[in-house]
């Protein structure tokens, strides 16, 4: 059995000194400064304290908690089914991440076996999620250094894979493809061979931004030695996903702890010395290529058979805890149930999070010009993080308000009546 | 023997009082709740010698009278030790694990919001996730909480 395997960790270690909050600067060129909760230069509400000696940083504090929605809570309140949808609706872009691992926790508690197909067509949309997110994020990333071109280019491959989700499950985002006991939405061959043709364009399109991230100059100076992140201090930091792997930790629950069909699969896990923005550039590129290589032998070996099974209302009391590598690094959530329709307890706890004490250790004694890139490499999601509902004066509306109130929108607005469609068995 | 059982094993066999304690809930699961007063010498050994030194995240339950606190400690190799311990609500405080890991102040930090938990020795810092200005003495996460009990608070503040 493993002993301890040399991470440094133990008590031995202390922690980071607090930050002054009362940080008072002691000559002209110190200073500090608020940066968000809203600022161009971040594109989710977060807010930086920084401490300024001229140009460089001398400490970050960081406050989320913007986003707080009482998610967490309002699962008590809720059915386990209604909860699937409310879960998924933590996060637009990582939303299958947050279904499929709240459906496995309940699936666990319940005893359901998923088929086979059902499996192989969640981990599907859940690779091409992450094409999607992290094509997304390469397009971010060009945008936060002014190279806007790579954005252009990026986010136009990055509507091949919205397409193919919009096809397979109905919807760009949020796509309502997990249940409990399954998946919702079966597909076809010919979806299957559209989907095929997709990733072979996506991959040459990578092979691009590859050849790229390893050749073009300004990109590579502008990305080198900034943000950096030793591998002790990943380690230390309990940094995950692209950000930990780009400083050399070589972990991925996709391997280390196989969950739906990835235990089939053949990969490899992406990894990177280069321990700044630059390798995790690098590393997200990487798992591009590894993720067409897995949505293709998942599409050519897709087995036959049903994709769901029956799921009771009431699940078995217990508790279970339940990993998901997503896109931004591991996505945890921890299921409780006491037998009723309704779940005692669900606790998640996002990526970003697990990553944005590490952002921090980035950002010491940096130029300020570099924050918007340092903080958009960990490709934060703070919708996730926060998963949180404003408490506003203006009382709840009802459900039928709420739907009737989108009905008129489409209607006026786009011209769309949805009354008048008929819909398809599904 | 499964690696899983081994760690299983290996607990149950160094702490007399955790003999048939280890719950194997499926491969790579394993559950334990421990008396808060055993609480440190079981973490400690599970993080410094057993290979479970990556905190997942530490969950915090409103289980009656007590604060439940699920330390979810991960191993390189997949496994997953639920590390469980209670403190009496309102009563008794926790002792940070911020020593061992610095990123679980935030994890600590969130249980204080939201379930009203205290933890000695974790450092000063920015609360989360509730804003500024959220009175004193809320914590949604409990079950008797309810958005009444807010209005109120923030009536009284007023």
């Amino acid at each position: 059995m493993a002993e301890n395997i040399g991470y440094p960790i133990g008590p031995g270690h202390q922690i980071n000194e607090p930050s002054d909050f009362n940080f008072v600067p002691k000559s002209k060129d110190e200073m500090r400064i608020p940066i968000g909760p809203q600022h161009p230069a971040l594109k989710e509400p977060e807010s930086f304290s920084v401490a300024l000696r001229g140009e460089r940083i001398m400490g970050v504090d960081v406050k989320i908690g913007y986003n707080h929605r009482g998610i967490e809570k309002a699962c008590e309140g809720r059915s386990f089914v209604q909860d699937v949808y409310l879960i998924e609706r933590i996060c637009g872009i990582c939303s299958h991440t947050h279904s499929t691992c709240f459906v496995q926790a309940v699936e666990e508690l319940a005893g359901l076996e998923v088929p086979k197909r059902g499996l192989y067509l969640r981990t599907l949309v859940a690779e091409l999620e992450r094409m999607h997110s992290h094509l997304l994020w390469l397009g971010v990333a060009g945008h936060e250094i002014g190279f806007d071109t790579l954005l252009m280019y990026s986010w136009r491959d990055r509507e091949l894979v919205m397409d193919v989700l919009a096809d397979l499950t109905g919807n760009r985002v949020n796509y309502g493809m997990n249940t409990i006991g399954g998946v919702r939405r079966d597909i076809t061959k010919e979806q299957v061979e559209n989907a095929l043709k997709v990733i072979d364009k996506l991959e040459e399109q990578t092979k691009y931004y590859i050849q790229l991230g390893t050749e073009e100059t300004t990109l590579i100076q502008r990305l080198s030695g900034v943000g950096v992140l030793s591998h002790d201090d990943a380690v230390r930091l309990g940094a995950v996903g692209p950000t930990a792997r780009a400083s050399k930790v070589d972990r991925d629950v996709r391997r280390d702890d196989p969950y739906a069909a990835y235990g089939d699969l053949t990969f490899k896990v992406v990894t990177d010395d280069h321990n700044d923005v630059y390798g995790r550039t690098l590393v997200r590129l990487g798992e591009l290529m590894e993720s067409y290589s897995m949505a293709r032998q998942l599409l050519k070996n897709l087995p036959d058979g049903p994709i769901a099974v029956r799921a009771p209302r009431k699940v078995a009391a217990g508790e279970a805890l339940s990993r998901y590598e997503a896109p931004r690094g591991e996505d945890v959530h921890y299921v409780k149930s006491n037998g009723s329709e309704n779940p005692e307890r669900v606790k998640v706890r996002a990526p970003t999070l697990a990553n944005l004490q590490a952002v921090s250790k980035m950002l010491e004694d940096r130029y300020l010009a570099d924050l918007p890139i340092v903080v958009a490499a960990i490709d934060p999601c703070f919708s996730c993080t926060d998963r949180s509902i404003a408490v506003a004066d203006h009382g709840t509306l009802s459900w039928e308000t709420v739907r009737q109130w989108g009905i008129d929108w489409y209607k006026q607005e786009r011209g769309i009546d949805f009354t008048k469609i008929k819909w398809g068995k599904q | 023997m499964s690696d899983t059982e081994k760690a299983k094993h290996t607990l149950e066999s160094k702490f007399d009082f955790l003999k048939d304690q280890v719950r194997v809930q499926r491969e790579r699961r394993l559950w334990l709740e421990v008396p808060k007063d055993k609480f440190f010498d079981v973490f400690d050994f599970a993080v410094t010698r057993l290979g479970f030194n990556i905190l997942g995240t530490i969950t915090g339950l409103d289980d009656g009278a007590d604060i439940g606190l699920i330390y979810h400690l991960f191993a390189l190799d997949g496994r997953v030790l639920n590390l469980k311990t209670r403190i009496a609500k309102d009563k008794e405080p926790m002792k940070t694990i911020t020593n061992y890991f610095p990123a679980g102040a935030i994890y600590e930090r969130e249980i204080v919001d939201l379930l009203g938990a205290e933890f000695e020795g974790l450092p000063a810092g920015l609360s989360y996730p509730l804003p500024d200005g959220w009175p004193k003495g809320q914590h949604p996460l409990r079950k008797d909480w309810n958005i009444a009990m807010l209005d109120q608070a923030n009536k009284e503040n007023k």
